[in-house]
């Protein structure tokens, strides 16, 4: 551990400015009352390009990606560089349809997706289903940031023997996160995403200018990438796709993409921000992640080209990839550098992880308890279940770190995924038609939600040797189609729900089954700033709106 | 139904441009070489890092045409 002294003082130092900066946050740009859902949930829904870029950036970049990525890039090559295009597509994907969620969600004070659905389909039903779907899809995505954090701890020589030994430091980082969540909202991680954006893009554009520097130009880099992969048995791995993997490559970009702005965390963010221009600008300005993202993937190549070996994992016999981006930095800079390196990883997991819980939690207190539970609900009660509900959220987060193997948060994650996934008939295709009925969304939601476990339960980890849940790479031949190719589970689950939805609206409006009433109006799609907002008291819509 | 009296809409043909960076890079036959190599680069990184470009430069011509005028 004292080799690595000066990387846990200047680590230690920087992780505990932001969380001074965390505490500080619930003054910063904030109203005399935090005590409503709106504030301490969404920071006033007042934020402009700037915040809001660093906010959602910080959002949807977070240290898994940061370590898991290149980790992937490191072990199978091409295949993991899906992440570039699939963050790539996202932005014009999302340029007009989270503009309007953000309108309506204006005009009529909503706070999470379930908030939309429920009042566009007048089904409680169908919200409480996407509301249990976000939370249960976000709950591994922040034992994700743990695991970031502890690859970086790990390397660190920060460890013990026993099981509470091990976990300590993360215990301890996730009770500050806690508690800053809890007293600033939102407004916490997202001041703190300018020190952690800032930080990490000093880290990587040193690493890409240095280390190619040092290990013989970008040619030797790939060189030496492709020598281990031709040397591999593996079938999948290169450092191109071969002719198998290209389907998987493009559904998995695809589906990722749907996913990730569906995931509650990312919505958040984007209905934050104060008016649809900021959203517009952003959706071209957010691209600069991308690129930082496709550098940080390259660090698994450069780990390769240096000969890195992944520390032994939580079993003996096994390697911990996710530490090979941190080992990376340790063999290669000076120790004050890694540590700035470690702190811009260990900083990265704390944004999106107070956003992820603030997500939760605004999710569980608009569409289960003043749904179900407290219907009368005030506003500072409201934020009073929704502060609350935050630390449950992250109690529950450290509990899957500490007393279940990792790699059962990393197999939850990447059904996560797939089941979040499940929510974009409603939320997506509801933002532009009501054609679909409310019981054919739940049908959809259902036969999506079962096909995608049932492939995910076929799927074998070849390097784990675990029969089920091994990655989100399905077989074609599975279906009986005589093909060597795999393609992404989320896709083909998304595509037949999709079907069922369509299917069983026909059969619903055959039989005449009532729709219910729509609580929006067109013009609310294209509200923005300055708009009246509606009421937020859930009233039945006046009678001479149409219901057909 | 009513017609709202203002009646606002994000219509625009602008819009189907955004279709090629979405399109573009799912297109893996027109990346998947390693040669040529661009400064050490091969194609299927450097191509890859390009439609980034694409995306921005894109996403900021249609929001240009599309912004709407503040009275």
């Amino acid at each position: 551990m004292s080799e690595h002294l000066t990387e846990i003082i200047v680590f230690t130092a920087l992780f505990l400015l932001v969380s001074g900066m965390g505490f500080v946050a619930s003054r910063w740009r904030a109203p005399k009352d935090m005590a409503h859902l709106d504030e301490w949930g969404l920071g006033g829904r007042s934020f402009g390009g700037w915040i809001t870029w660093f906010l959602v950036g910080g959002d949807l970049y977070t240290a898994y990606t940061f370590v898991a990525v290149p980790a992937l890039i490191f072990g199978a090559g091409a295949a993991g560089f899906f992440a570039v295009p699939y963050t790539v597509i996202i932005y014009p994907l999302f340029f007009l349809i989270l503009i309007r969620l953000w309108s309506v969600s204006h005009r009529h004070g909503f706070v999470t997706p379930a908030d939309f659905v429920r009042t566009r389909f007048d089904s409680p039903t169908l919200a409480l289903v996407i509301a249990i779907t976000g939370i249960v899809a976000t709950m591994p995505y922040i034992a994700l940031q743990l695991i970031g954090i502890e690859a970086v701890l790990k390397t660190m020589g920060v460890t013990g023997e026993s099981t509470l030994a091990r976990h300590l430091p993360i215990i301890v980082a996730f009770a500050i996160l806690a508690a800053y969540t809890y007293q600033s909202g939102l407004r916490a991680p997202a001041l703190i995403a300018f020190v952690k954006d800032t930080l990490i893009y000093i880290v990587i554009l040193v690493a890409i200018i240095y280390l190619p520097y040092k290990l013989g130009g970008w040619n030797a880099i790939f060189d030496a990438a492709d020598a281990k992969f031709q040397a591999s048995p593996a079938p999948n791995d290169g450092i191109t796709l071969n002719a198998n993997n290209q389907v998987q490559y493009f559904t998995l970009a695809l589906g990722s993409a749907l996913a990730l702005f569906l995931y509650p965390h990312s919505i958040t963010g984007v209905l934050a921000s104060k008016n649809r221009d900021v959203i517009k600008r952003n959706m071209s300005a957010l691209p600069a992640y991308s690129l930082l993202l496709g550098l940080i993937a390259l660090l698994g190549y450069m780990a390769i080209a240096s000969g890195v070996k992944p520390l032994p994992g939580a079993k003996p016999g096994t390697v911990d990839s996710n530490t090979v981006v941190p080992v990376l930095f340790d063999q290669q800079f000076p120790a004050w550098f890694t540590g700035v390196a470690f702190a811009a990883i260990g900083i990265g997991a704390l944004v999106p992880a107070a956003i992820m819980s603030i997500a939760a939690a605004n999710l569980f207190t608009r569409n289960i308890y003043k749904e179900y539970l407290r219907k009368d609900a005030t506003h500072a009660q409201e934020a009073n279940v929704a502060k609350i509900t935050s630390l449950v959220v992250k109690i529950g987060a450290v509990a899957c770190i500490v007393f279940l193997d990792p790699q059962f948060s990393i197999d939850l994650q990447l059904i996560g995924g797939v089941i979040i996934l499940q929510t974009a008939p409603a939320v997506v295709i509801g933002l532009y038609t009501r054609w679909l009925h409310r019981g054919a969304l739940i049908a959809g939601w259902a036969a999506g939600m079962a096909l995608g476990f049932w492939m995910l339960w076929q799927i074998p980890n070849a390097a784990t040797g675990r029969k089920h849940f091994g990655g989100s790479a399905f077989p074609l031949s599975e279906f009986g189609l005589d093909s060597t190719k795999t393609i992404y589970v989320g896709f083909v689950a998304v595509i037949v729900n999709a079907l069922v939805a369509v299917i069983v609206t026909l059969a619903l409006r055959a039989a005449k089954t009532p729709e219910g009433v729509d609580g929006t109006e067109a013009d609310d799609y294209f509200a923005d700033e300055g708009d009246e907002r509606i009421s937020q008291q859930r009233t039945t819509p006046v009678d001479n709106v149409s219901s057909t | 139904m009513t017609e709202p009296e203002r009646r606002r809409t994000d219509r625009s043909p602008w819009n189907w441009l955004l279709l090629v960076p979405i399109v573009v890079p799912l297109l893996t036959f027109l990346y998947n070489h390693d040669e040529p190599r661009i400064a050490g680069f091969p194609l299927f990184y450097w191509l890859q890092f390009a439609f980034i470009l694409l995306g921005v430069g894109t996403t900021t011509l249609v929001y240009q045409m599309t912004k709407r005028r503040r009275s």
